[in-house]
């Protein structure tokens, strides 16, 4: 039906979109990996940090890309300090109120989003919106091949994180027992602040690389959240490298079902593997551990 | 004088002062006796999703009240002056439908306004148990005008008017230039508005000779149009049709600039980014070129362009919204000065019949039938240059098309 072009094509602009949907899905599946807990206040906080990128363009002339540097410490400062004031101590120890306080989170930043930038949707303009890197007869947009290396190097990064370092040896261990890790001597209250935090530092990293290609509103979150839990219940809740190559998987099938079946119908492919997931493989692919 | 028997503050000075010079303006038979002003409900929303229209239709008709107190107010009710009731519709037609009953107890003669097609229905509709006139500024959906209310006018073309021209003013630019699109897709948001858009194109465009090669439909909000524009490209349609919203339209419009498909000519129809300023000074390049059809103002008119100088000197970009609100509360006065009283029925009555064409649209003389403004129609714009230019029906142009736009 489709010239081979096309469908390699439509292949690559699927893993280029799927590795942006890995970053987002990262942050969700590390604090449900953690604390136990879907994060309901996630797309909220991707708004909030698209909104940040775009602020920064439009006030100082920041580059997307340069924001990277100021924005994902900021939001992890914000992300580890919502935790340990706010979550942490309003939910008085029982997992449920988490949920509960973040879902409340989102409605709250959503609000705030809308009261001080109104509901207009606003875009960033770069130079490297437009360009294109051609590749044999494919015209690759270079802020996506940008968004998918910058994706890789945070997911390699995390992995260095979390295998390599004491802070990550600590985050595994709460995941695994949290009653063992606090006796033996790790303060559980400090790591689920530190996971938190770098759930939000990946959204600050995603919005970057989102906002030269992509628009904000104050709405924008959910559209990328709900292919993030599908993402993470694919690639197996808590697990890291399964949210990766669970984005890939999940933009590919997105982008082929969309040439097929057209737009609209198209992300009902998603919403299949979500169904078969948790019908025969509810773990997950990378899920066991977890 | 009274105000020598109160206390002297300069503000009471002030009115007084004011009120005397009033007086002496005024005719003689008046002398002494300041008329009742006369209060109009004006409806947007300006808080929520569509704040920003509401924005827009709010500034027009705060403008066209200034205007028309400082020339004198209602000469048929011895100058007396307008006075806006404000209601914020909240993007609801719930909040809409609760303001429109505190404007009805506030005592207004008139609403004008709503913006949104719910928010009218649900207004208008409300508006009608009291008999009280509404004159709807924007809302396209032709259910507004279908249902037999006395009381509800709209100034403005609905859907039915709107997709009409549409299909007129495209088969016409195409024939000027030599019928050069001959086959088009379609690009439709997969709501009521986008897809039944679409479904009366694909209806009604292979009648003139086109042919339809696609119809992709894309959802709001959609996370990426690189496929569709794949589509697009491997189709190579000589038109694009899109029915989409602001966020849509700019990123399919980025999207096609970025993979380098240049069909002949891009024309959307009402489409939500295509004639809006933002757009065209956000993204001029991706915006060059591309063709709606939609409300505007007529650029030839005076009274439009010395608007459009008053607006964007206040800050504020000009939109559609802005004159076509400003015109429909000069038509309510226009009504209520040849009913010659602030009374609802007499005001019902003067609409119906009236025959309005001060205005700053491109219509003409106004004439209602079942509450639609038949005079009203829609233009054709294209984006050249940066700005946004009438190119068709000629009597209204500012510009010629630039059709096809890539040799």
């Amino acid at each position: 039906m489709y010239p081979p072009v096309i469908i390699i094509e439509a292949m690559l602009n699927g893993l280029l979109t799927g590795a942006i949907y890995a970053l987002v899905a990262l942050g969700l599946t590390l604090v449900y990996g953690v604390l136990h807990i879907i994060n309901f206040a996630h797309g909220a906080t991707l708004a909030a940090a698209m909104f940040a990128v775009w602020g920064l363009n439009a006030a100082f002339g920041v580059d997307p890309y340069l924001a990277i540097p100021i924005l994902t410490p900021v939001f992890f400062v914000i992300g580890y300090a919502v935790q340990r004031f706010v979550i942490g101590p309003a939910a008085h120890g029982d997992d449920g109120n988490i949920l509960l306080i973040t879902l409340g989170l989102s409605i709250l930043i959503e609000n705030a989003l809308l009261a001080s930038f109104g509901s207009d949707t606003r875009s960033v303009s770069t130079d490297i919106s437009f360009s294109v890197v051609e590749v044999g007869p494919f015209l690759l947009s270079t802020a996506r091949l940008v968004g998918f290396a910058g994706s890789a190097v945070v997911a390699l990064l995390f992995w260095l994180l979390m295998s390599r370092t004491d802070t990550g040896k600590a985050i595994r261990a709460v995941a695994r027992e949290k009653l063992g890790a606090r006796l033996v001597g790790i303060n559980v209250g400090h790591v689920y602040a530190v996971t938190f935090g770098l759930g939000c530092a990946a959204l600050a990293i995603a919005a970057s690389f989102l906002m030269p290609t992509f628009y904000v509103n104050p709405r924008v979150g959910g559209a990328f959240v709900s292919i993030a839990f599908t993402v993470v219940v694919l690639g197996g809740m808590g697990s890291v490298p399964g949210a990766m190559i669970g984005g890939l998987i999940i933009g590919m099938v997105e982008s082929l079902s969309g040439l097929y079946l057209g737009e609209s119908l198209g992300q009902i492919g998603i919403f299949i593997i979500f169904i078969l997931v948790l019908l025969l493989r509810p773990t997950g692919l990378f899920g066991a551990k977890a | 004088m009274k105000i020598l028997n109160t206390t002297l503050h300069r503000r009471t000075v002030l009115k007084g002062g004011a009120a005397a010079l009033a007086t002496i303006a005024a005719p003689a038979i008046v002398r002494g006796a300041e008329p009742a002003p006369v209060k109009v409900g004006i409806l947007q929303p300006v808080t929520g999703a569509l704040a920003q229209d509401g924005g827009y239709g709010r500034l027009g008709a705060e403008f066209a009240i200034a205007d028309i107190n400082e020339a004198g107010g209602i000469k048929a009710l011895d100058g007396a002056k307008l006075e806006m009731v404000f209601g914020d519709a909240r993007s609801t037609p719930e909040a809409g439908t609760q303001e429109v009953e505190r404007m009805q107890e506030e005592g207004v003669v008139a609403i004008v306004g709503g913006f949104a097609s719910p928010i009218c229905l649900a207004a208008s509709q409300a508006a009608a148990r009291y008999d009280l006139p509404y004159i709807v500024d924007v809302g396209v959906s032709d259910q507004i005008i279908s249902r037999g209310l006395a009381n509800t006018f709209r100034f403005a073309p609905g859907f039915a008017l709107c997709t009409t021209a549409a299909i007129n003013n495209l088969i016409k630019i195409n024939e000027a230039a030599g019928n050069p699109a001959k086959t088009v897709a379609l690009v439709h948001e997969d709501g009521l508005f986008g897809s039944g858009l679409a479904k009366l194109m694909a209806d009604e465009l292979p009648k003139h000779g086109f042919e339809i090669l696609e119809m992709l439909s894309v959802p709001t909000p959609s996370r990426d149009l690189s496929n569709v524009t794949l589509r697009l490209r491997s189709l190579n349609p000589d038109l694009v049709i899109p029915s989409t919203y602001y966020g849509e339209t700019v990123l399919l419009a980025r999207t096609m600039q970025q993979q380098r498909v240049r069909p002949k000519g891009v024309y959307a129809v009402l489409n939500g980014a295509a004639s809006n300023r933002r757009f065209v000074a956000e993204f001029p390049e991706a915006a060059e070129n591309i063709m709606d059809c939609n409300h505007w103002h007529d650029p030839r008119n005076e009274k439009a362009i010395a608007l459009q100088e008053r607006v964007e000197a206040a800050g504020s970009p000009y939109n559609y919204n802005t004159p076509l609100n400003y015109s429909c509360v000069g038509l309510l006065a226009d009504a209520i000065e040849r009913a010659g009283k602030a009374d609802r029925g007499a005001v019902i009555e003067a609409l119906a019949g009236s025959t309005y064409a001060d205005h700053l649209m491109p219509y003409g003389q106004t004439r209602f039938e079942n509450g639609q403004n038949m005079g009203a129609a829609p233009v054709s714009t294209q984006v050249q240059s940066g700005d946004i230019k009438v190119i068709f029906p000629e009597e209204f142009a500012n510009a010629k098309p630039n059709f096809p736009s890539n040799g």
